[in-house]
Formats: structure tokens, C-alpha cells, sequence
């Protein structure tokens, strides 16, 4: 299998504060990586440096070959085809729904209007939200605006789909509606890298997981292998915690 | 002369106070704010840029503005942006600019540094993750300011932009300095021509009371509105 995402020893400072140390890791093409780890550990930071939201000082990363760090690179061009959701939604509040779809298509992609709506529609419907095209981001629900902003960055027929934390800011009855579609997402075989708490997700769809605490990747291993017999003391804290309640 | 206050003067004089003071000064106003607002706008993308070459300039620019008299800048503009426009054509004799044009120059650079501020709160009160949320998508930063940071900033500022131009307005009476016939610059000359001060000032002051009363009680219903739309 050829690696999608390819992070290979990126460390990243705040300062004189070092939030990534030495991380490396990949995403093969179609698999599901799901990235867990105590709050501050970093899983975030690493998830953003993949589009390059935020910068790092040392290592690297490539999506499809591409180097994200390099000066030549053109960003927004890459940043085109890697979708990602975000854990407040950051849905625009002063556009439509269709508006929120099809922006991007149309301003980036320069798809016609015609095309960027009816492109948005059907993936609107295929989150089940057909209905809702006409209304404004605060008419709905946390739970309907994340998978909007699921279907807004589907809409560009991305290459690999970014989460990050996409169910931590929903209450609880939404929780399921949106890993409904990252399920689905995933079971059609899209190139996912999820930052979350859902153990559940992760152990009906992830292939792998990597397990972050104190800005290094302390486990990386197959799903089976992390959640039978995690390697690290931590990792099995952190499980035990999350799992026995 | 006669004594008692005289309504006829105002009721004769109002034609004329309004067709050449008040258009005046509406104009000048309408002009001022519309570039004001875009040259403030600018200003305070280049004060929140991370570059310090533009940052800098900006800074320096909306300090000075809001550091000196506004009859000053007035005064000093009108002598100088013949020279400046001279320069900036190469032309060796001074331009012929005209006393509504150096105006219009004048209070819109000068209104800029205020406008200025307000945007710059205005972008900085927008979420980090909206502009995370555009570049994600692809959209380069001009894409991302003129889509989404900028729309919802102009709309959370509105109240406040009509705020400061209801003070322009006010403002724009100081170009009497260099003898332009605004609203009050009619009035005054009508109130030495018929040596009527006490109707002539009373009267301008109620217009200008009105006016501005007017605006604020609209700025305050939008504002109203507005929260209830967020």
C-alpha cells in the first residue's frame, strides 16, 4: 500500500514549549487511522500540521507526495483536496447552507454555480439533510451543522479526510448521528485520519491506532493489537480509564 | 437692526442653506465614509498582518491621524496635495485640486485611522477556526478575508462605522477653515450677510441636532435587530 499521509519526525515548539517531539507516522491510501491521547498531548497540533494550519521547525510531511513544509509548495492547492472537519464546525454563519457547500467549489475548484449546487445538494442528502439546504448554519443543530461541514468538505472530492475531534463539542444524543456518517465514510474507503475519543468508532472502523501523550506518538499499532494488549503502561492507563465507565 | 427672533429669515435662507450647504455636506460625508471605510479597512489588514513591513507603516499612519487636529490636517492638506499631486505625476507645477476634492482627500484619510480601529476589532472578533475552516477548503487569503473574515466583521461593526460617520458628519463643518460653503459655511454667510446670527447659528445647530438624533436612534435599532439575527 502506498502512504497517503506520510509524517516523518516532525517536532513543533511554542516557544520554548515543545508540543510535538519526533513524531512519525503514515496513512496508507483507504485506511482508517484513528489518533487518541490525553487533552494537551498534541493529537490536534499533529492533525493540523498534516494541512499545514499549523507550521512546525523540524521533519516532514508529504500528502500524496506532496511536501506540505516545502516554500515551493502551493498550500491552498494541496490544502484543496484534503478535507477537514473541525471540532467547533466553523460552518460560515453569515452563509446559506448550499452557500457554505458550494463557496469553495466554485471560488477554488471554479466549478459552475450550477455544478458546485447540485454536487452540494446530493451530499447534503447523503448526510440526510436534504431538506435544510435553504436555512443559516444557527437554524440548526451542533449535530446537523458537524455533518454539513462534513458534507462542505466532501464536496471537494478530497483525497483524504481530516477529523479533528468532530464529536467533542456535540451533546450526546448527536454524537451518533454524526459517526454515522464517518462510518459509512469510512466503510466506501476513504483516506481518514481521526483525532477522537470514541473508542467505539475506532474499534469498528479504525485499521490503526496511534496513541499520543506529552507530544510523541507513544503507540502506533493495528487496532486489534492496541485494544487487546496495548505495549505502553500509558496507553493501557488511558484505556483503562476511557473504557471502564 | 430689527429686534425678536425672525422666522421669515430661516424660511428664505433654507433653499439655499440646503441645495448648496447641506448637498455639500452630505457629499463630502457620503465620500468620505466610503473611502474611509475601504482605506481603513486595508489599513487594518496591513496592522494585522504578521509581516512588520506592513504593520508597521499602518501603525505609524493611524497614530499619527488620531494624534493631531482635525482643523490642522484639514489646513495642511489643502496646501499640500497640490505639491503631493504634483509629485506623484511628476508634474512641475503644483495640481489644480479644488477645494471639494482636497476635501474629500482629506477627511477620507483622515476618517481611514478611525475606521481603521473598528475594523481591526471587527476582523479581530471573528474565531480563529472560521479562517482555519477557508484555508482547509483551499481558499487563499484574499478568498478568505473577502468571504468570510471581512462580511462578518462589516456586520458585526455596522452600529459602530455609523457611529464614527455620524461624528464625520459633524466634523465635516471644520472645513470652514479653508472657506468652503458646507452647510454651516451657508449659514454663517448668510447670517453676516443679514446680520442674523442668533437664527442663522440656532437654526444650523437644530439641523445638526436633528440629523445626527436621527441617525443614532436608526444605529440603535439596527443594533437591536442585528442581535436578535446572531
Amino acid at each position: 500500500m502506498s502512504a497517503m499521509i506520510e509524517i516523518k519526525d516532525i517536532s513543533k515548539w511554542y516557544g520554548s514549549f515543545q508540543v510535538l517531539t519526533h513524531c512519525t507516522t503514515q496513512v496508507a491510501k483507504g485506511e482508517v487511522v484513528v489518533v487518541c491521547g490525553p487533552s494537551g498531548s498534541g493529537k490536534s497540533t499533529l492533525i493540523k500540521c498534516v494541512n499545514g494550519l499549523e507550521p512546525f521547525q523540524q521533519g516532514e510531511v508529504r500528502v500524496d507526495g506532496i511536501s506540505v513544509g516545502a516554500k515551493n509548495t502551493n498550500l491552498p492547492k494541496l490544502r484543496a483536496r484534503i478535507g477537514m472537519v473541525f471540532q467547533n464546525f466553523e460552518l460560515f454563519p453569515h452563509l446559506s447552507v448550499t452557500e457554505n457547500l458550494t463557496l469553495a467549489q466554485i471560488k477554488v475548484l471554479r466549478r459552475p454555480r450550477e455544478d458546485a449546487i447540485e454536487k452540494g445538494l446530493k451530499l447534503l442528502d447523503r448526510v440526510g439533510l436534504k431538506e435544510h439546504a435553504s436555512k443559516f448554519p444557527g437554524q440548526l443543530s451542533g449535530g446537523q451543522q458537524q455533518r454539513v461541514a462534513i458534507a462542505r468538505a466532501l464536496a471537494m472530492d478530497p483525497i483524504a479526510m481530516l477529523f479533528d475531534e468532530p464529536t467533542s463539542a456535540l451533546d450526546p444524543e448527536m454524537i451518533n448521528e454524526v459517526l454515522d456518517v464517518m462510518v459509512a465514510l469510512a466503510k466506501e474507503g476513504m483516506t481518514m485520519m481521526v483525532v477522537t475519543h470514541e473508542m467505539g468508532f475506532a474499534r469498528k472502523v479504525a485499521h490503526r491506532v496511534i496513541f499520543m501523550d506529552k507530544g510523541e506518538i507513544v503507540e502506533d499499532a493495528m487496532k486489534e493489537d492496541f485494544f487487546g494488549k496495548p505495549r505502553s503502561e500509558r496507553a493501557a492507563q488511558f484505556l483503562s480509564k476511557i473504557l471502564h465507565h | 437692526m430689527s429686534s425678536g427672533y425672525d422666522f421669515e429669515v430661516i424660511e428664505r435662507a433654507a433653499p439655499y442653506l440646503f441645495r448648496e450647504g447641506m448637498t455639500f455636506t452630505l457629499t463630502l460625508t457620503g465620500l468620505a465614509m466610503l473611502g474611509g471605510v475601504i482605506f481603513g479597512t486595508l489599513l487594518a489588514m496591513m496592522r494585522l498582518s504578521r509581516f512588520p513591513l506592513l504593520g508597521l507603516p499602518a501603525g505609524l499612519y493611524v497614530n499619527l491621524m488620531r494624534s493631531v487636529p482635525l482643523v490642522l490636517v484639514i489646513f495642511w492638506f489643502y496646501f499640500l496635495v497640490p505639491y503631493i499631486g504634483a509629485w506623484i505625476i511628476g508634474a512641475s507645477q503644483p495640481v489644480q485640486v479644488g477645494a471639494f476634492l482636497s476635501c474629500v482627500i482629506t477627511f477620507t484619510l483622515f476618517e481611514a485611522a478611525y475606521y481603521c480601529e473598528i475594523m481591526r476589532a471587527g476582523i479581530q472578533s471573528i474565531p480563529r477556526g472560521q479562517v482555519a475552516a477557508g484555508q482547509a477548503l483551499g481558499l487563499n487569503y484574499w478568498q478568505t478575508m473577502g468571504k468570510i473574515v471581512l462580511p462578518q466583521a462589516f456586520r458585526n461593526m455596522t452600529p459602530v462605522l455609523l457611529t464614527q460617520t455620524i461624528i464625520l458628519f459633524q466634523d465635516t463643518s471644520l472645513v470652514y477653515v479653508i472657506s468652503v460653503t458646507d452647510f454651516l459655511g451657508a449659514a454663517a454667510k448668510i447670517a453676516n450677510r443679514d446680520y442674523r446670527l442668533v437664527e442663522m447659528y440656532t437654526f444650523a445647530a437644530a439641523v445638526y441636532f436633528v440629523t445626527s438624533l436621527s441617525l443614532s436612534y436608526i444605529v440603535k435599532r439596527l443594533q437591536a435587530k442585528m442581535a436578535i439575527i446572531r
